[in-house]
């Protein structure tokens, strides 16, 4: 996993609140066994039209947001089914972090698995950033040490995280083989239990 | 003296193995459920590690979201049946438990888990599958979690969970007649959002819930992460401990009667608090009919469509007006007035015994109606045989219905079972989100009583009046 500490990027927003993860990445594309590859059917249906075309309308397509890293959205994001697929979608499509006024608890989880940092923002906050980035290329700067997001434009803001989502993300850290450290625990609370 | 605690804590506690300061807990798991889609990446993960599965005993898996519902054997879908192929294989390879496709206790991995007793009061219970939440009609601490933490298990048994605040939602006096613990659980998301329960552990409490037969708990249990909690639960009683006796893995005999002692002792402390309360009226709930793109816009059968302009804030008027334009309504139009032409009963909502015999009862001596396409998917193979010892596929072909083997089907369409763009379903399920059960597809949650009411009428009707209208004619 890829450690993250202080992500610029282009911010592209998705003004909608509850999207959930059946919009993120539909069920047909639930079949593959691999973790990599899911990109390309990032918000598919949004995305496209019936006969693979795209569609015009959705904001995504616009070539003005290629290449954006961060994305924006509005409350309850990553609500619904807990398919892992959903963060992998975003992150192989190449967004890093994601920033929302609140995440359903398991796509927050997801994302802490994947690297992928869950920015939690007031409601205004999160509206200011939205018309920064429907208007113009926009780019914010996130740094994790310091839990602070910024622009050069004057905005900036805080945010909360707990210690321990920190720390694996700072160190792009796997937690099996923390887990797998303090086996004798496990191992202690088994023989206790039987 | 100890500060009461409520169930949640109580069985939150006994699962702690290691705790420590600025870290979540690490938490003992009982039972892993294990299915098709999204335990591949989690394999593949412990073999490239050169790990193992750390305790197969407590691990079981079975194949449902992808199965097809007729002509089992013939998997149309190459990948379908690469992913199938796959999870036969990770079982072999690790020792685990598997309920393949032909096997007499095959089905939804939420509907077998309660019928073999697997899903026992007091137990930590997770699944890479967001409905686990429907195992905490037990008493137990169940919720849905990713691909990772579905390796994390399996590698360790254990997982990192921070703990959750805890809310009680109090039902008080009873379900009229005709009113379903769907419609329960409807109204409350209707009423308070899809959102109230993010962060929390729901427990279900009140006259009402206590009335609830195991079946209707489940129900009601199973859409909680609706609500955005990743569980729900509902203390034993002795209705959950008649329900257990028996089963293939509960204890029995003396050791039966052990167990159930446990069982009672786990009921929250006299005093004992939540971080949140919300108390409902039973007596105030009518029979429920989505009409949105989420399980929170959902109305009472006898109401209107809402008119956007009539909400608050101007991000929720363009909610409104995108789920309207999805679903093809008009604001005002009346519920009633919606005409559906599927219709599917099944899910690991609303695919269980109880579930087929109240549709049954509906639709006996009564025809679907020209136009509409209507399945039956038992749950479980265990379903499926019980309802054919009773009858009612019978009840369900002679009225029109397609009657199927068991599986997740129509829920979210990744088999063949779909609704085609622009198709509308009257659908038992727990989800009403663009494309879930096809692409294009609309979907109406009710329960199984409306579902089998619309698909006689062909339109939404109140199955309160509808059935009184059977018992008359």
């Amino acid at each position: 996993m890829q450690p993250i500490r202080i992500h610029k990027g282009l911010v592209y927003p998705l003004n909608r609140a509850n999207i959930d993860t059946d919009q993120i990445i539909p069920k047909q594309f639930l079949k593959r066994i691999e973790r990599q590859g899911f990109g390309q059917f990032l918000f598919y249906h949004w995305r496209f039209k019936d006969d693979g075309s795209l569609r015009e309308d959705f904001n995504l397509n616009d070539p003005k947001f290629k290449g954006a890293s961060i994305l924006v959205a509005g409350e309850n994001f990553g609500c619904g089914s807990s398919r892992e697929h959903a963060p992998w979608a975003l992150q192989d499509y190449g967004f890093n972090i994601v920033i929302a006024p609140s995440f359903a608890d398991i796509f927050k989880n997801n994302c802490v698995k994947n690297g992928i940092l869950s920015v939690q923002l007031t409601d205004e906050q999160v509206q200011e950033i939205v018309n920064r980035a429907e208007q113009d290329s926009y780019q914010l700067t996130v740094n994790l040490e310091e839990q602070r997001i910024y622009d050069n434009q004057g905005f900036e803001a805080s945010f909360d995280i707990s210690p321990y989502s920190k720390e694996m993300l700072l160190n792009g850290w796997d937690d099996i083989a923390i887990t797998l450290n303090i086996e004798d625990k496990i191992r202690e609370f088994e023989t206790a239990q039987h | 003296m100890q500060k009461p605690k409520n169930i949640i804590e109580k069985i939150w506690e006994k699962h702690v193995v290691h705790r420590e300061d600025g870290k979540p807990d690490l938490l003992y798991i009982d039972l892993h459920l294990v299915h098709e889609v999204t335990s591949p990446q989690a394999f593949e993960g412990l073999r490239m590690n050169s790990r193992k599965v750390r305790r197969p005993d407590l691990t079981f898996a079975t194949m449902d979201h992808n199965v097809p519902t007729r002509e089992r054997h013939i998997i149309k879908d190459l990948i379908s049946k690469t992913q199938m192929d796959t999870l036969k294989q990770n079982c072999s390879d690790f020792g685990i438990t598997l309920a393949d496709i032909d096997h007499p206790e095959n089905g939804i991995v939420h509907v077998i888990g309660p019928e073999l007793g697997l899903t026992q009061p007091g137990k930590t219970i997770v699944c890479g599958d967001s409905h686990t939440s429907t195992h905490g009609a037990f008493g137990a601490l169940a919720f849905g979690i990713g691909t990772s933490e579905v390796e994390h298990v399996l590698a360790t048994q254990t997982l990192w969970q921070a703990r959750p605040k805890t809310l009680n939602v109090k039902v008080n006096g009873q379900l009229g007649k005709g009113v379903a613990a769907k419609d329960l659980i409807l109204a409350i998301i209707g009423k308070y959002g899809v959102r109230f329960g993010t962060g929390f552990v729901i427990e279900f409490t009140g006259e009402a819930i206590r009335g609830l037969s195991m079946e209707e708990r489940m129900t009601v249990c199973n859409m909680s992460i609706e609500a955005g909690a990743r569980a729900g639960l509902i203390t034993p009683d002795e209705t959950t401990i008649e329900y257990l006796r028996g089963r293939r893995f509960v204890p029995q005999g003396e050791e039966f009667e052990k167990a159930a002692d446990s069982w009672r002792a786990l009921a929250s402390d006299q005093g004992a608090s939540y971080d949140a309360v919300i108390e409902i009226e039973a007596e105030e709930i009518a029979p429920q009919v989505t009409w949105g793109t989420n399980p929170g816009m959902c109305l009472p059968v006898t109401s209107f469509v809402p008119n956007p302009e009539s909400a608050a804030k101007e991000s929720e008027k363009d909610e409104i007006r995108r789920a309207l334009e999805y679903m093809g309504l008009e604001a005002g139009q009346p519920i009633s007035s919606i005409e559906i032409d599927h219709v599917f009963i099944g899910s690991c909502t609303n695919s269980r015994i109880s579930d087929l015999r109240n549709a049954a009862e509906v639709i006996q001596g009564r025809k679907v109606h020209p136009g509409v396409r209507a399945l039956v998917v038992p749950g479980s193979a265990s379903v499926k045989a019980e309802a054919e010892k009773e009858g009612l596929d019978v009840i369900f072909k002679e009225a029109g219905f397609e009657w199927r083997d068991a599986g997740c089907s129509m829920c979210l369409a990744m088999n063949d079972d779909f609704v085609p763009p622009g198709g509308r379903c009257a659908s038992t399920s727990n989800r009403n989100f663009e494309g879930r059960q096809g692409n294009g597809a609309r979907t109406h949650l009710v329960s199984p009583e409306m579902a089998a009411a619309a698909a006689i009428e062909g339109r939404f009707t109140d199955v309160r009046q509808f059935s009184q209208a059977v018992l008359n004619s």
